[in-house]
Formats: C-alpha cells, structure tokens, sequence
C-alpha cells in the first residue's frame, strides 16, 4: 500500500488515513463470500485511484475490480477521431481538444501526428478557452471537440450559450459526449460479462445525482454504490456492495455524500437539457448504443459542427485495424495484461488503442502501477 | 478547491499555492470559503462537511446489518 503524505488538502487527508483503510480492507476479507465476485468501476478516476494507492493488493483474490468504459478519451471512436483529423486539415480551421485526446489512433493518424505536419490543433483547459481562441481569430474556425460524460456536458452547454449570447460567429462544437447510465444497460445484457455490482462514478453522478443508477439497479437487481476517489471512499464503497451481495439485497447506495445529491445538480442538469438532446453515440469497442450521446439542439445549431461542415460520424467501430483489445478490456472481458500488444507493440510513448493513452485508461493506469 | 473570491459568474479558487480563476454559473449558491469541485474550468458541486462526516462515521463504525 503505497498511501501518500499528508496533502494539507481538507476532504482529502481525511479519506486517506492509512489505518482506517487496513480496518475497512480487513472488513471486506472478513465478510468475502465464498465465490468470485466481480465489481464494475464505471469511472477512468476510480482507476486510476485503485492502482495508484494499491487497492488491488489489499482485497480478497476472488473479488475483481473491472475497469468499465468510464475514460471519455478511450471510448471516443474511431470515426470520430477521423473526423476530427479531415476538420484540422483545413487550414481555415483551428482545432481545440483536451490535451489527451491528442494521442488517440483514428483509422491512419492521430491529432498530435497531424499537428507535427502543420495543422492547428491546440490543447485546452477547459470548453470556455475555446470563446477566447474564437475571439483571437476571427478570420478561423475554431472547432472546439467536445469529449466526456455527464461531468463534461454541462461546462460545453454553458461554453455555447455563452458564445450565442457573444454572437460569435467562427465557433463550432464537435459533440462525442456520452452518458454513463446507457452504456452500464447495455453491458448488463452481455451475458459474458457477469458483473455482480457497479461502483458508480463520482463527479458523473455529482451531475446526475444517485437517482439516475435507480432503474437499472430495480430492472437487473444489481447493487449500484455512488463513490468518490480516495483510497477510503473506494474501499466503502466495495464493502456497501458486497454487504448487499451477501444480503441479496441489491439497491442503489451513495457513499459520496459530501459532493452528490440523489437529485444531482439540477442547475447542470437544466443547463445540459436547454443545450442538447439525447441521441444515439457510437462507442470504441462496444459499438452503437442507443440513446447514449448527446446532440446539440437544433436552438444552438449554428454551434454545431456537424450541421456545419455536413458530415455524419459513421458507425465502424467494430472493425478492427490490429490485435488492440481495447474494446475487449473497455468491456471488462479481459484485463490489460491478457492483451497480446500490452508491453510490446503497446506502451504509454507508442500507444496502439486508446486505454493506453490517457491516464484514465485501465491500461495506462496497469502500466504505471504494475 | 476554496473559493477565495467572487466576480459575477467567475471566482477565484485556491488549492495550496495554486489559484485559479473559475466558472461558477452551476452553483448558484456558491459563497467566499466553500469548498468546491472543479471540472474544465467549471465549479460542479459544492462540498458538503456534514456529509463528509457522515461518511467518516460510516467507515469508522458501519451500518448494523
């Protein structure tokens, strides 16, 4: 267990105290039920976390953690990706994106190889950078791709709004956005993956609030636990769904108090519905999944770059252009290492598939930690 | 992060040594000394002590099953 120094950061000390993180593991030991048991984290952050403060060592053999498809970057599919390459070809067009989107293979290039040849592609910070980057240039286009969650959603909502009010002309928004609670269905009905509870993630639901996890808890009857990202909120939130799983009383549980509300942010979720609609979204490795993306509305349409530059994202994810597993451990049906590319072909500084490129991806995160 | 400074939709906030001005239009009830959550640039929900010690309480002695 590698727990870290004091950070001097209140609600993060607390949430590392070393002691209560070996009672609460000798808990989870006590009360394992016999058989194996897999937990889905649907959260590139509880990852991340898991691997960094050495979790994975302090839990039970026969209990897995299986890293879902929650890292925005890794689920961008391939086609968007390609997309996003076509628009930065031109030069009238300046291309703004989360820096660790800048890796991601499309079919033939990435963003950061097409930038190397000359293409305007800058990193942000945030979806408001994007309103200054239009100002600046205002003889360019600036394509802003919006990349991410529920989290995401409504700071890209309240970016186009502001943008209208400003009347800006030259900004566009590429939507990828992607909702969590959709894509848990679809996994459920894969027979193959046997999963006995979700650790549902923490700043997803801080938007949406633990009420969203509710239908699918009921209609499966599976344990849904909200959590946070310090090594003690994942190791609770663990024990909540195995107590559940020895009960057989699965429901949906929120050990995130102190940041998500069963009702969420209804500020954000307002700003969110006012901006978008849902809409069907394509994602790496599990295909097509209805209802689970967000189109902008056709009131914010001259921000749309899809309706701007008239091209549709196509649906190919499921070609696969070399050995990459990624779509396999997006799924959870195997882990990282059970990729014959993992250590080899692929690594952080040459990465085949997108789990490997950002520091959410189960990948990046089993290479950093392992 | 705290938030030292409000100016319309906008606050300051601090982390240690690191400020960082922020969008603040989701929390319509932000104030000077909450902690909040920062995402892209946005304050996404405020931090709330008692249910941090809520869940201290939960860890420290769990719920009776």
């Amino acid at each position: 267990m590698h727990i870290e120094r004091k950070s001097g950061v209140k609600y993060v000390d607390e949430f590392r105290d070393k002691g209560l993180v070996r009672q609460i593991a000798a808990r989870i030991g006590a009360m394992m039920p016999a058989k194996k048991n897999n937990i889905m984290e649907v959260c590139g952050t509880h990852t991340q976390s898991f691997f960094r403060f050495g979790l994975d060592k302090l839990l039970p053999p026969n209990l897995r953690l299986i890293a879902g498809p929650g890292c925005p970057v890794c689920v961008s599919s391939q086609g968007y990706i390609d997309q996003a390459i076509a628009l930065a070809k031109d030069k009238g067009n300046i291309i703004l994106t989360f820096a660790d989107m800048l890796r991601v293979p499309g079919t033939k290039s990435t963003l950061e190889k097409e930038r190397a040849r000359g293409s305007r592609i800058q990193a942000a910070y945030s979806a408001l950078d994007s309103l200054a980057v239009a100002r600046m240039n205002r003889a360019k286009r600036i394509i802003f791709l919006a990349v991410g969650f529920e989290t995401t959603a409504p700071t890209i909502a309240l970016s186009i709004i502001a943008a209208k009010k400003e009347k800006l002309k030259n900004l566009y928004f590429f939507s990828s956005l992607k909702l969590i609670p959709p894509a848990m269905d679809y996994l459920l009905k894969d027979k193959r993956l046997n999963i006995n509870g979700f650790l549902c993630p923490g700043h997803v639901s801080v938007i949406i609030g633990s009420q969203a996890y509710e239908q699918i808890s009921k209609r499966y009857g599976i344990g849904c636990c909200v959590a946070g990202f310090e090594p003690l909120d994942i190791l609770e939130g663990i024990e909540v769904l195995l107590k559940q799983i020895a009960q057989a009383r699965p429901a949906v549980a929120n050990q995130y108090l102190r940041a998500v509300k069963r009702q969420g942010n209804p500020r954000a979720r307002k700003v969110i519905s006012e901006v978008f609609q849902v809409s069907n979204a394509s994602w790496r490795g599990l295909g097509n999944i209805a209802r689970s993306g967000l189109k902008i509305k056709d009131k914010y349409s001259r921000f749309d770059a899809e309706e701007a530059f008239s091209f549709k994202i196509t649906v190919d994810d499921q070609r696969l252009t070399t050995k990459c597993r990624c779509g396999d451990v997006l799924k959870g049906l195997i882990s990282p290492a059970d990729c014959p590319l993992f250590l080899k072909a692929c690594q952080p500084d040459n990465p085949v598939g997108p789990c490997m490129v950002s520091s959410e991806g189960a990948c990046n995160a089993y290479y950093k930690y392992h | 992060m705290k938030i030292r400074r409000i100016q319309g939709d906008f606050a300051e906030v601090q982390v240690g040594r690191l400020r960082r001005q922020i969008n603040i239009q989701m929390l319509p009830k932000a104030r000077i000394g909450d902690y909040v959550i920062v995402h892209a640039g946005f304050a996404i929900q405020k931090l709330d002590p008692e249910g941090a010690r809520e869940t201290l309480k939960l860890i420290h002695a769990p719920r009776p099953s």
